[in-house]
């Protein structure tokens, strides 16, 4: 377990981020908070579009610039000296200097993440390259102790090698060897594993986690996959329409989901349990993710949820609110259903 | 795709084995006839004056307009008795020269103006791309004409016009490739690891677009060496005495009937450049296309 007080690497709070399109303003993500400890991982759980890649992209500026996309709220990056960043609002050139020195990304498709046309050690040697200024030598043999931490077999030849010439699997590992080339305090994986056949996914998940271990970064998982997220995760935060709608420690989650959304998304999990008829048919959410132009009033859940109640869900926001120390959902009838499920069971 | 991730030869392949481009485009027959032709002139063209007796300008009244395989000179002479081979030659190291340094110029321009077009998109690739357009628009022939009548004709200012005005096909074939690998995920993956724009543009994106590059800058070579010519035989390119393939041409204009060699030798060198280098070119866009096999 990690002990509590762990110091925060980032920290953020009410993260607005607005597209401004030419059909009118589309609000990705509203009132985003969180934060991550170091040595922590944090799983970002929630369908295609509920904003939890843009939320990273967002932090790290790698959104369309003012005019087209409109970042609000704050988010404050802690880095390994200690210094601490306000992310929101900082000049490009400020933001440059932080992306791939403190914070790196590791996105879903490994096969188009590299760039064809240079060698595996090239691109392992360019972070290093930039934000270290250091020798092309100097570099390529950083690289090479990089390639062997991700543990990629005969790592001298792979040096040489152009992307098309590994797997999907060593691609990822490369990948991982790019973001990790500056040990920076926070890794951001995007679906790392979603491109991936399953054994490569395991081993890939492995491999974060024992770097997670030896270099202590904080780690914001970003995944669909609510198997993965009960293997890697320390606390889970599940959005939906761009919303925060459940947080709290992994096993809470897990076992007692207090908001329909999270309990939706296990009950939609297939399992094997004894007792349980095996050809029984998995629980889906019936419905589809609201257009983000257009949300429903209230509760955007609502008009997917089995304990919505008209007049009372169709009428505000729900707060996100406090359920136990250190959890929280966004539902008002939390009590309710938490009744409810407690006479059923 | 073929997975290499447990069987690599230990020995690295020949060069042509390795590069499957280079394989296709040795295989390409017109291309490498065209290779060769080129080389060949290039050579004739560089050496030649050293092994011939003759010098461009070296005028003997004694034996003027001599057809050729006549005497001691070999391609005949013109109207002042300079030998046309010598001439032929010379004149190659000037179109030659004017056809290469003309792409380089146009080339770099085209790139800079395509990649960053491509690259900031928006307004900034709308106001250069319109800026394209419109000097598309041009009759390049009018406007080569236009700016040659106005300044002083030089090799130097000859090469500067000819890449003036062959420039913007680059930009636009650039412009679309950037647009496209601009929006590829390692364009954000290399955003993500700090890399500035200059870097993106230059380390990220533009050598994934070096494939047509190299093709348009072969079409653009043949393309210049005509330009050069005509412009030199409507009298304001190259100023004799300097010999150039196109101003051969034009004096050999009052003596068609009586020397008609004057006229078919330059040409048929203009010709067989040309040729060569589109060929090249030809084979060059098969080799590199990436839908045959990698």
């Amino acid at each position: 377990m990690i002990p509590v007080q762990r110091p925060p690497v980032l920290e953020v709070e009410n993260l607005d981020i607005a597209f401004n399109t030419k059909s009118g303003t589309i609000h990705a993500t509203r009132e985003v908070s969180f934060s991550v400890r170091q040595g922590e991982t944090l799983a970002l759980v929630g369908e295609t579009s509920s904003g939890k890649s843009v939320t990273c992209l967002g932090l790290l500026g790698l959104t369309p610039p003012p005019p087209y996309c409109q970042i609000g709220g704050s988010a404050k990056m802690t880095t390994r000296d200690g210094t601490v960043h306000q992310l929101i609002g900082r000049p490009e050139t400020d933001l440059r200097r932080l992306r791939g020195a403190a914070a790196s990304v590791i996105f879903q498709e490994p096969m188009t993440s590299l760039n064809p046309v240079h060698t595996v050690g090239e691109q392992i040697a360019e972070p290093l390259r930039i934000h270290r200024g250091l020798s092309p030598r100097a570099a390529t043999a950083r690289a090479l102790e990089l390639l062997d931490l991700v543990r990629i077999s005969d790592p001298r030849r792979r040096l040489d090698n152009y992307p098309h010439e590994l797997s999907g699997g060593m691609r990822q590992r490369v990948m991982i060897a790019v973001a990790i080339a500056c040990e920076p305090a926070l890794l951001i994986a995007d679906e790392p594993t979603t491109a991936l056949d399953v054994t490569i996914q395991a081993q890939i998940l492995e491999l974060l986690s024992d770097l997670q271990r030896q270099t202590d970064m904080a780690m914001i998982f970003i995944t669909h996959n609510l198997g993965i997220v009960a293997e890697i995760a320390d606390r889970v935060m599940v959005m939906y329409a761009g919303r925060v709608v459940e947080q709290g420690d992994v096993v809470p989650i897990f076992t007692a989901p207090r908001m329909p959304y999270t309990r939706g998304l296990l009950d939609s999990l297939p399992r094997l349990e004894p007792g349980r008829p095996r050809r029984s048919l998995l629980r889906a959410i019936p419905g589809n993710v609201p257009d983000p132009t257009a949300h429903p009033p209230g509760c955007t859940f609502g008009p997917r949820c089995d304990h919505f109640r008209a007049g009372l869900c169709d009428s505000a926001i729900p707060p996100l609110e406090q359920t136990a120390p250190g959890h929280a959902a966004r539902c008002l009838r939390l009590d309710a259903i938490a009744n409810a499920a407690g006479v059923s069971a | 795709m073929t997975t290499t991730t447990s069987f690599i030869p230990a020995r690295k392949p020949g060069l042509l084995h390795r590069v499957p481009a280079l394989r296709r485009f040795v295989r390409h027959r017109l291309a490498m006839t065209g290779l060769a032709i080129v080389l060949l002139m290039t050579l004739f063209s560089v050496v030649g004056p050293w092994v011939i007796p003759f010098n461009d300008t070296d005028t003997d009244i004694r034996s003027r307009l001599v057809a050729p395989f006549a005497g001691v000179h070999v391609l005949g002479t013109d109207s002042l008795g300079r030998d046309t081979l010598a001439r032929l030659m010379y004149a190659g190291r000037i179109s030659l020269a004017v056809g290469l340094s003309a792409t380089v110029l146009s080339m770099g321009v085209g790139v800079l103006v395509g990649l960053v077009a491509g690259f900031y998109g928006r307004w900034v690739g709308m106001v250069l791309m319109r800026f394209v357009d419109a000097m598309m628009c041009f009759p390049t022939i009018f406007l080569l004409l236009a700016i040659a009548a106005l300044i002083d004709p030089s090799v130097g200012s000859i090469i500067v016009l000819i890449a003036l005005t062959s420039w913007m096909e680059v930009a636009r074939i650039v412009e679309a490739q950037i647009r496209s690998l601009r929006t590829r995920d390692f364009a954000l993956a290399a955003q993500s690891i700090g890399a500035g724009s200059g870097r993106i543009m230059f380390r990220e994106l533009l050598p994934n677009a070096v494939a047509p590059i190299v093709v348009a800058a072969t079409l653009n070579i043949a393309h210049a060496i005509l330009a050069e010519s005509y412009i030199s035989f409507l009298g304001y390119g190259i100023q004799p005495p300097t010999p150039s393939w196109g101003n051969m041409l034009e004096n050999a204009q009052s003596y068609l009937s009586r020397a008609p060699w004057l006229a078919i030798v330059p040409g048929i060198a203009i010709m067989l450049v040309v040729t060569s280098f589109n060929f090249i070119g030809d084979g060059l866009r098969d080799a590199l296309d990436p839908k045959l096999d990698r």
